[in-house]
């Protein structure tokens, strides 16, 4: 019988930690997956965060760094900037690189560092138990904010996609989920673009994936598909906010 | 080899490069600023990283990155700013990476003053991070010094890999001395086959990691530290000790204030009363042994500890001496420096003259 489906040789074999129905286990497969078809795992160092994707250094059949909360862009830099010809990525969450390494993700984009980010985005602190991420939705509630996030307390959620768009250094900014298998496409697509932007040495790239966290939203698995579609997407709207391989209008 | 007058701060990043560190990450904080100016000229000559960061959190982890990555590099900062790094020194010690830190003191606490201070020795040598860690803390005292030991400095770290951290005052970083070029060559270091430089589909993934979450497997990894940080204790103690001779007293100072206590003993021998030096060159391992032996002499009668601090420096002093002769201490901290004067008042006062 011919084998049509394989796990990626870009990802170990050890099992993930992650909880029923959270796309993390998407997202990783999405980039070993692009690792191996560019050709590139032999010469990746990925640089694993603080948060639900700390044991990422385990998952990726590749060199990987364990950075502090927030700093994986610097580690990041620090790699990239000794061995130029590797290809590095991040990996990081909403707390890790919304709030705690802010200036880190905005400084490593300045100065046009040829690396990938992927960023999941699933509005909470899921590791530490669901607390207010700086990208929890108006109203949504969260254990810092149990009536709720409000607006006149905590303002409003960052975009950070939009925002690291206006960055000069930025060569290519996408948003993309994994809800849906035509969405999985579309998402793979945009990491293997980024990726192979960074190969092309234009500049930073940022993918933003919006992910669930059943667990902290306390949903189910697939109320959760539902309520990022219907609930996340319109705060978050996905779409390609910067391509340098596109000429402007 | 002809002499050359030399600033601290240029000097330190000068036998940095000679030392063969490639790569340098920093942010400006006076007075320490001429490090990364320096660094900025001269490093893309010698076919380096120079990278000016967004602050020193991002500095200290660019260089854990990059030591990740196998190479030699650096980061410099003064006191503020060295309070800023404790995460990622920390993180490099727990996930056993090399690096020289040199922080150029100046007056805390909180953003103090620029003047020259010795107010981070409980930070070096105590750890202003997270967990059990130590330092190798080496404290130069002239600028030869800082340029001599600067190739020690890049090679114990990656025979041990751990930070080092290079301690100056601030006078040390803006003082213009004398220097002359020594060769020191490089030690056999071993290879770094633990580095994340690409599998090359060749090896299984290399990992550069902090975290054990099983407590076993974390109390399993401090009590391996532990054990390099005793081996480090045994083998790299490092100081300097004159007029022990017929000393009636001994003098423990580290940086500037040995050079003030020096001073200070020839004002004491021309009243008659002979002081000895015993400077720490390494504060982390500190030289208790040594300073207990120099103390035990007969003729000394007290020992007196000099800091530009309001006493830090001391307790290893009274450890190292452990009560056998009584320690005393005299010090200014904030920027101001003890006059010898002052210092050779302190030893007459120890001495109940």
């Amino acid at each position: 019988m011919a084998i049509v489906y394989e796990k990626s040789i870009g990802l170990t074999d050890v099992e993930m930690h992650y909880c029923p129905g959270c796309t993390h286990g998407v997202i990783h497969k999405l980039v070993a997956e692009t690792l191996v078809e560019l050709d590139v795992l032999g010469k990746t160092i990925g640089v694993a965060p603080v948060g639900c994707a700390v044991f990422a250094y385990d998952y990726f059949n590749c060199d990987m760094h364990e950075a502090a909360h927030g700093r994986a862009p610097a580690v990041a830099t620090g790699i990239k900037r000794v061995l130029p010809e590797s290809t590095v990525f991040t990996y990081q969450g909403d707390g890790d690189l919304a709030a705690i390494g802010t200036a880190e993700i905005i400084h490593a984009a300045m100065r046009g560092e040829k690396i990938t980010t992927i960023f999941v985005n699933n509005a909470v602190y899921g590791m530490t138990g669901g607390q207010m991420a700086p990208t929890t939705l108006v109203g949504q509630k969260a254990t810092t904010a149990p009536f709720g996030r409000s607006m006149e307390h905590y303002g409003a959620p960052i975009r950070m996609a939009e925002l690291l768009a206006t960055i000069d250094g930025a060569a290519y900014i996408e948003r993309v989920t994994v809800t849906t298998p035509a969405h999985i496409a579309k998402a793979k697509r945009a990491i293997k673009k980024a990726f192979t932007i960074q190969e092309q040495g234009l500049g930073f790239t940022m993918i933003e994936v919006l992910s669930t966290c059943p667990t902290n939203w306390g949903m189910t698995p697939v109320e959760a598909l539902g309520w990022l579609n219907d609930t996340m997407i319109p705060a978050f709207p996905l779409g390609v906010f910067r391509d340098v391989t596109k000429k402007e209008a | 080899m002809a002499k050359e007058l030399w600033k601290g701060n240029e000097a330190i990043a000068e036998a940095a490069i000679r030392a063969g560190c490639r790569c340098y990450f920093g942010y400006p904080i006076t007075p320490q600023s001429e490090i990364p100016e320096y660094m900025a000229r001269h490093m893309p000559a010698a076919g380096g990283v120079f990278l000016q960061s967004e602050s020193e959190i991002a500095a200290i982890n660019m260089v854990y990155g990059a030591s990740g990555a196998g190479a030699r590099v650096m980061t410099s900062s003064s006191s503020p700013g060295i309070s800023l790094k404790q995460e990622g020194i920390s993180y490099m010690c727990g996930a056993e990476l090399p690096a020289v830190i040199v922080n150029v003191m100046r007056g805390g606490p909180g953003l103090g003053t620029i003047q020259p201070a010795q107010g981070d020795y409980y930070q070096a040598t105590r750890g202003g991070g997270n967990g059990d860690y130590r330092l190798i803390v080496l404290a130069p005292a002239t600028i030869q010094e800082v340029v001599d030991l600067m190739q020690e400095a890049f090679d114990l770290a990656d025979q041990y890999r751990n930070p080092v951290m290079m301690l100056l005052d601030g006078m040390i970083g803006q003082m213009m001395e004398p220097v002359e070029w020594r060769h020191t060559p490089a030690t056999d270091l071993p290879e770094k086959t633990w580095a994340t430089t690409g599998t090359g589909g060749k090896r299984p993934p290399n990992i550069i990691n902090s975290l054990f979450i099983d407590p076993d497997e974390c109390n399993r990894h401090n009590q391996r530290l532990e054990a390099k940080y005793q081996q480090i204790r045994e083998h790299v103690i490092r100081y300097d000790v004159e007029g022990l001779e017929e000393a009636d007293l001994l003098f423990v100072a580290y940086g500037t204030p040995s050079r003030l206590a020096r001073a200070a003993a020839r004002l004491l021998s021309e009243e008659g009363i002979k002081a000895g030096v015993f400077r720490p060159i390494s504060v982390w391992p500190y030289p208790y042994d040594a300073l207990h032996q120099a103390a035990s002499r007969d003729s000394v009668k007290a020992v007196v500890t000099v800091e530009m601090s309001t006493g830090q420096m001391v307790d290893d002093v009274r450890i190292g001496v452990n009560g056998i002769k009584p320690v005393s201490f005299i010090g200014q901290a904030g920027g101001v420096i003890p006059t010898p004067r002052e210092v050779a008042d302190a030893a007459k006062k120890a001495l109940g003259r």
